[in-house]
Protein backbone atom coordinates (compact mmCIF):
# COMPACT_ATOMS: atom_id res chain seq x y z
CA UNK A 1 0.00 0.00 0.00
CA UNK A 2 0.97 3.51 -0.72
CA UNK A 3 2.12 5.68 2.47
CA UNK A 4 -1.00 8.54 1.22
CA UNK A 5 -3.38 5.26 1.29
CA UNK A 6 -2.18 4.51 4.97
CA UNK A 7 -2.24 7.85 6.31
CA UNK A 8 -5.47 7.98 4.59
CA UNK A 9 -7.23 5.07 6.54
CA UNK A 10 -5.28 5.85 9.71
CA UNK A 11 -7.05 9.22 9.43
CA UNK A 12 -10.57 6.75 8.84
CA UNK A 13 -9.60 5.00 12.28
CA UNK A 14 -9.18 8.17 14.27
CA UNK A 15 -12.74 9.75 12.79
CA UNK A 16 -14.52 6.34 14.03
CA UNK A 17 -12.72 6.00 17.00
CA UNK A 18 -13.07 9.67 18.02
CA UNK A 19 -16.43 9.89 16.76
CA UNK A 20 -16.21 13.61 15.42
CA UNK A 21 -16.71 13.98 11.67
CA UNK A 22 -15.31 17.36 11.70
CA UNK A 23 -12.47 18.81 9.23
CA UNK A 24 -9.93 20.30 12.51
CA UNK A 25 -10.59 17.04 13.73
CA UNK A 26 -9.98 14.83 10.38
CA UNK A 27 -7.16 17.47 10.03
CA UNK A 28 -5.49 16.04 13.20
CA UNK A 29 -6.08 12.50 12.47
CA UNK A 30 -4.33 12.97 8.91
CA UNK A 31 -1.37 14.97 11.13
CA UNK A 32 -1.15 11.70 13.69
CA UNK A 33 -1.87 9.11 11.20
CA UNK A 34 1.37 10.62 9.28
CA UNK A 35 3.33 11.16 12.70
CA UNK A 36 2.38 7.57 13.66
CA UNK A 37 3.42 6.38 10.09
CA UNK A 38 7.04 8.35 10.65
CA UNK A 39 7.46 6.07 13.15
CA UNK A 40 7.60 3.29 12.15
CA UNK A 41 8.53 3.75 8.64
CA UNK A 42 11.94 2.07 9.22
CA UNK A 43 9.94 -1.31 9.95
CA UNK A 44 8.27 -1.24 7.03
CA UNK A 45 8.60 -1.52 3.26
CA UNK A 46 5.86 0.68 0.64
CA UNK A 47 5.25 -1.40 -2.26
CA UNK A 48 3.00 -0.19 -4.98
CA UNK A 49 0.96 -3.03 -4.62
CA UNK A 50 -2.43 -2.33 -5.79
CA UNK A 51 -5.47 -3.19 -3.60
CA UNK A 52 -8.57 -4.22 -6.24
CA UNK A 53 -11.78 -3.00 -3.83
CA UNK A 54 -14.06 -5.20 -5.11
CA UNK A 55 -12.46 -8.03 -4.84
CA UNK A 56 -11.40 -6.88 -1.39
CA UNK A 57 -15.23 -6.11 -1.05
CA UNK A 58 -15.94 -9.90 -1.78
CA UNK A 59 -13.35 -11.11 0.93
CA UNK A 60 -14.76 -8.98 3.49
CA UNK A 61 -18.34 -10.43 2.43
CA UNK A 62 -17.17 -13.82 2.28
CA UNK A 63 -15.22 -13.56 5.65
CA UNK A 64 -18.61 -12.05 7.46
CA UNK A 65 -20.51 -15.04 6.42
CA UNK A 66 -18.31 -17.68 7.15
CA UNK A 67 -17.38 -15.55 10.53
CA UNK A 68 -21.07 -15.95 11.51
CA UNK A 69 -21.26 -19.67 10.18
CA UNK A 70 -18.28 -20.27 12.44
CA UNK A 71 -19.84 -18.92 15.66
CA UNK A 72 -23.03 -20.86 14.91
CA UNK A 73 -20.99 -23.94 13.97
CA UNK A 74 -19.13 -23.63 17.79
CA UNK A 75 -22.00 -22.90 19.83
CA UNK A 76 -24.26 -26.12 18.56
CA UNK A 77 -21.11 -28.03 19.52
CA UNK A 78 -20.67 -26.69 22.85
CA UNK A 79 -24.38 -26.53 23.45
CA UNK A 80 -24.46 -30.35 22.06
CA UNK A 81 -24.56 -32.56 25.14
CA UNK A 82 -22.37 -35.02 23.51
CA UNK A 83 -19.72 -33.28 21.50
CA UNK A 84 -18.02 -35.15 18.77
CA UNK A 85 -14.76 -34.27 18.03
CA UNK A 86 -12.12 -35.47 15.90
CA UNK A 87 -9.36 -32.62 16.41
CA UNK A 88 -6.12 -32.36 14.71
CA UNK A 89 -3.53 -29.97 13.35
CA UNK A 90 -2.51 -30.40 9.51
CA UNK A 91 -0.45 -28.68 7.54
CA UNK A 92 -1.24 -26.31 5.18
CA UNK A 93 1.61 -25.25 2.01
CA UNK A 94 0.71 -21.10 1.45
CA UNK A 95 0.75 -20.11 -1.71
CA UNK A 96 0.96 -16.45 -0.39
CA UNK A 97 4.08 -15.18 0.14
CA UNK A 98 4.74 -11.86 1.75
CA UNK A 99 4.35 -11.35 5.95
CA UNK A 100 0.78 -8.79 5.64
CA UNK A 101 -1.26 -11.36 3.24
CA UNK A 102 0.06 -14.78 5.53
CA UNK A 103 -0.90 -12.53 8.50
CA UNK A 104 -4.21 -11.86 7.03
CA UNK A 105 -5.11 -15.62 5.75
CA UNK A 106 -3.96 -16.90 9.17
CA UNK A 107 -6.13 -14.54 10.99
CA UNK A 108 -9.19 -15.68 8.64
CA UNK A 109 -8.30 -19.06 9.70
CA UNK A 110 -9.11 -18.78 12.61
CA UNK A 111 -12.14 -16.73 12.75
CA UNK A 112 -14.33 -19.69 9.97
CA UNK A 113 -15.83 -22.63 10.85
CA UNK A 114 -13.81 -25.37 12.82
CA UNK A 115 -10.03 -24.12 12.35
CA UNK A 116 -7.50 -21.99 14.13
CA UNK A 117 -4.13 -20.91 12.96
CA UNK A 118 -1.27 -22.16 14.99
CA UNK A 119 1.89 -21.97 13.52
CA UNK A 120 3.84 -20.37 10.37
CA UNK A 121 7.10 -23.00 9.45
CA UNK A 122 10.58 -20.99 9.84
CA UNK A 123 10.99 -20.29 6.16
CA UNK A 124 7.24 -19.59 5.79
CA UNK A 125 5.85 -22.18 3.19
CA UNK A 126 3.81 -23.94 5.74
CA UNK A 127 0.20 -22.47 7.52
CA UNK A 128 -0.32 -25.32 10.85
CA UNK A 129 -3.78 -25.41 11.62
CA UNK A 130 -5.70 -26.74 14.01
CA UNK A 131 -9.43 -28.18 13.45
CA UNK A 132 -11.89 -29.47 15.82
CA UNK A 133 -12.84 -32.19 12.83
CA UNK A 134 -9.53 -33.47 11.25
CA UNK A 135 -11.40 -35.87 9.83
CA UNK A 136 -10.51 -34.78 6.27
CA UNK A 137 -7.72 -32.84 5.95
CA UNK A 138 -7.29 -32.90 2.14
CA UNK A 139 -10.54 -31.23 2.03
CA UNK A 140 -10.02 -28.77 4.03
CA UNK A 141 -6.62 -27.54 2.88
CA UNK A 142 -8.70 -27.39 -0.49
CA UNK A 143 -11.20 -25.15 1.00
CA UNK A 144 -9.14 -22.85 1.98
CA UNK A 145 -6.84 -22.82 -1.09
CA UNK A 146 -10.16 -22.57 -3.28
CA UNK A 147 -11.41 -19.78 -0.80
CA UNK A 148 -9.86 -17.30 1.00
CA UNK A 149 -6.20 -18.03 -0.45
CA UNK A 150 -7.31 -17.23 -3.41
CA UNK A 151 -9.69 -14.01 -2.64
CA UNK A 152 -6.40 -13.07 -0.92
CA UNK A 153 -4.51 -13.60 -4.15
CA UNK A 154 -6.96 -11.78 -6.27
CA UNK A 155 -7.37 -8.69 -4.44
CA UNK A 156 -3.88 -7.74 -3.37
CA UNK A 157 -1.75 -8.75 -6.80
CA UNK B 1 -43.75 1.90 15.33
CA UNK B 2 -39.94 2.35 14.34
CA UNK B 3 -39.06 2.80 17.87
CA UNK B 4 -40.60 -0.45 18.46
CA UNK B 5 -39.03 -2.08 15.20
CA UNK B 6 -35.51 -0.93 16.52
CA UNK B 7 -36.08 -1.85 20.14
CA UNK B 8 -37.40 -5.32 19.01
CA UNK B 9 -33.64 -5.50 16.96
CA UNK B 10 -31.55 -4.33 19.21
CA UNK B 11 -33.29 -7.01 22.59
CA UNK B 12 -32.39 -9.17 19.93
CA UNK B 13 -28.60 -8.81 19.13
CA UNK B 14 -28.40 -8.16 22.79
CA UNK B 15 -29.66 -11.39 23.63
CA UNK B 16 -27.82 -13.19 20.50
CA UNK B 17 -24.72 -11.61 21.87
CA UNK B 18 -25.10 -12.71 25.28
CA UNK B 19 -25.86 -16.26 24.15
CA UNK B 20 -22.93 -16.90 22.01
CA UNK B 21 -20.90 -14.78 25.30
CA UNK B 22 -22.29 -17.47 27.48
CA UNK B 23 -21.72 -20.33 24.89
CA UNK B 24 -18.09 -19.27 24.56
CA UNK B 25 -17.55 -19.37 28.28
CA UNK B 26 -18.90 -22.84 28.68
CA UNK B 27 -17.10 -24.54 25.31
CA UNK B 28 -14.05 -22.99 27.31
CA UNK B 29 -14.85 -25.49 30.24
CA UNK B 30 -16.15 -28.27 28.08
CA UNK B 31 -13.32 -28.73 25.57
CA UNK B 32 -10.91 -31.02 26.03
CA UNK B 33 -7.96 -28.97 25.33
CA UNK B 34 -6.25 -25.45 25.06
CA UNK B 35 -6.21 -25.79 21.23
CA UNK B 36 -9.98 -26.73 20.99
CA UNK B 37 -10.98 -24.05 23.64
CA UNK B 38 -9.39 -21.34 21.79
CA UNK B 39 -11.97 -22.44 19.08
CA UNK B 40 -14.85 -21.58 21.02
CA UNK B 41 -12.69 -18.23 22.64
CA UNK B 42 -11.98 -16.51 19.45
CA UNK B 43 -15.05 -17.35 17.47
CA UNK B 44 -17.86 -17.22 20.23
CA UNK B 45 -16.89 -14.89 21.73
CA UNK B 46 -15.87 -12.24 19.10
CA UNK B 47 -19.39 -12.48 17.16
CA UNK B 48 -20.83 -12.42 20.67
CA UNK B 49 -19.44 -8.98 22.05
CA UNK B 50 -19.65 -7.75 18.35
CA UNK B 51 -23.35 -8.35 18.46
CA UNK B 52 -23.52 -6.59 21.59
CA UNK B 53 -21.58 -3.60 20.27
CA UNK B 54 -23.67 -3.27 17.49
CA UNK B 55 -26.66 -3.56 19.42
CA UNK B 56 -25.22 -0.34 21.82
CA UNK B 57 -24.49 1.30 18.20
CA UNK B 58 -27.98 0.81 17.04
CA UNK B 59 -29.57 1.89 19.87
CA UNK B 60 -28.28 5.07 20.53
CA UNK B 61 -29.44 6.24 17.22
CA UNK B 62 -25.96 8.01 16.96
CA UNK B 63 -23.35 8.24 14.51
CA UNK B 64 -20.78 8.78 16.64
CA UNK B 65 -21.22 5.88 18.45
CA UNK B 66 -22.19 3.60 16.09
CA UNK B 67 -19.14 4.35 13.94
CA UNK B 68 -16.31 3.71 17.55
CA UNK B 69 -18.95 0.43 17.77
CA UNK B 70 -17.65 -0.48 14.45
CA UNK B 71 -13.99 0.54 15.20
CA UNK B 72 -14.69 -1.53 18.54
CA UNK B 73 -15.94 -4.70 16.48
CA UNK B 74 -12.86 -4.31 13.59
CA UNK B 75 -10.33 -3.81 16.30
CA UNK B 76 -11.79 -7.16 17.92
CA UNK B 77 -11.27 -8.85 14.49
CA UNK B 78 -7.86 -8.13 13.94
CA UNK B 79 -6.91 -8.73 17.59
CA UNK B 80 -9.08 -11.97 18.86
CA UNK B 81 -7.24 -14.38 16.07
CA UNK B 82 -3.88 -13.30 16.90
CA UNK B 83 -4.41 -13.98 20.81
CA UNK B 84 -5.65 -17.32 19.75
CA UNK B 85 -3.03 -18.27 17.24
CA UNK B 86 -0.37 -16.98 20.44
CA UNK B 87 -1.62 -18.96 22.77
CA UNK B 88 -1.93 -22.26 21.13
CA UNK B 89 1.64 -21.55 19.74
CA UNK B 90 2.81 -20.78 23.18
CA UNK B 91 0.94 -24.29 24.53
CA UNK B 92 2.51 -26.36 20.94
CA UNK B 93 5.89 -24.75 22.26
CA UNK B 94 5.40 -25.49 25.75
CA UNK B 95 5.03 -29.52 24.82
CA UNK B 96 1.26 -28.92 26.13
CA UNK B 97 0.02 -32.23 24.35
CA UNK B 98 -3.24 -32.62 22.69
CA UNK B 99 -6.42 -34.48 23.84
CA UNK B 100 -6.60 -38.24 23.35
CA UNK B 101 -9.33 -37.48 20.67
CA UNK B 102 -7.13 -36.09 18.81
CA UNK B 103 -6.51 -37.23 15.14
CA UNK B 104 -3.56 -36.02 13.60
CA UNK B 105 -0.75 -33.52 14.34
CA UNK B 106 1.62 -32.95 11.69
CA UNK B 107 3.16 -30.09 13.29
CA UNK B 108 4.76 -32.56 15.77
CA UNK B 109 5.54 -34.68 12.81
CA UNK B 110 7.26 -31.91 11.22
CA UNK B 111 9.07 -30.60 14.48
CA UNK B 112 10.21 -34.79 14.90
CA UNK B 113 11.55 -35.12 11.23
CA UNK B 114 13.94 -31.35 11.70
CA UNK B 115 15.06 -32.67 15.32
CA UNK B 116 16.42 -35.74 13.72
CA UNK B 117 17.95 -34.33 10.92
CA UNK B 118 19.91 -32.30 13.44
Amino acid sequence: MRPAFTVALFALAWLAVSGSFTIPNLLLGLVAGGLSLALIRDHIRPDGRRVRPLKLLSLVLLFIKELALSAWKVAVLVASPKMVLKPGIFAFPLTVDRDFEITLLANLITLTPGTLSVDVSVDRKVLYVHALDCSDPVGARRDIAGGFEKKILEAFR
Amino acid sequence: MLDLVLAVIVAVMLVAGGVFTFLAALGIVRLPDVYTRMHAASKAGTVGSGLMLFAAGIHSLDAAIFTRALAGFVFFVLTAPIAAHLIARAAHEAGYRLSRHTVLDEMRDARERSNKKR
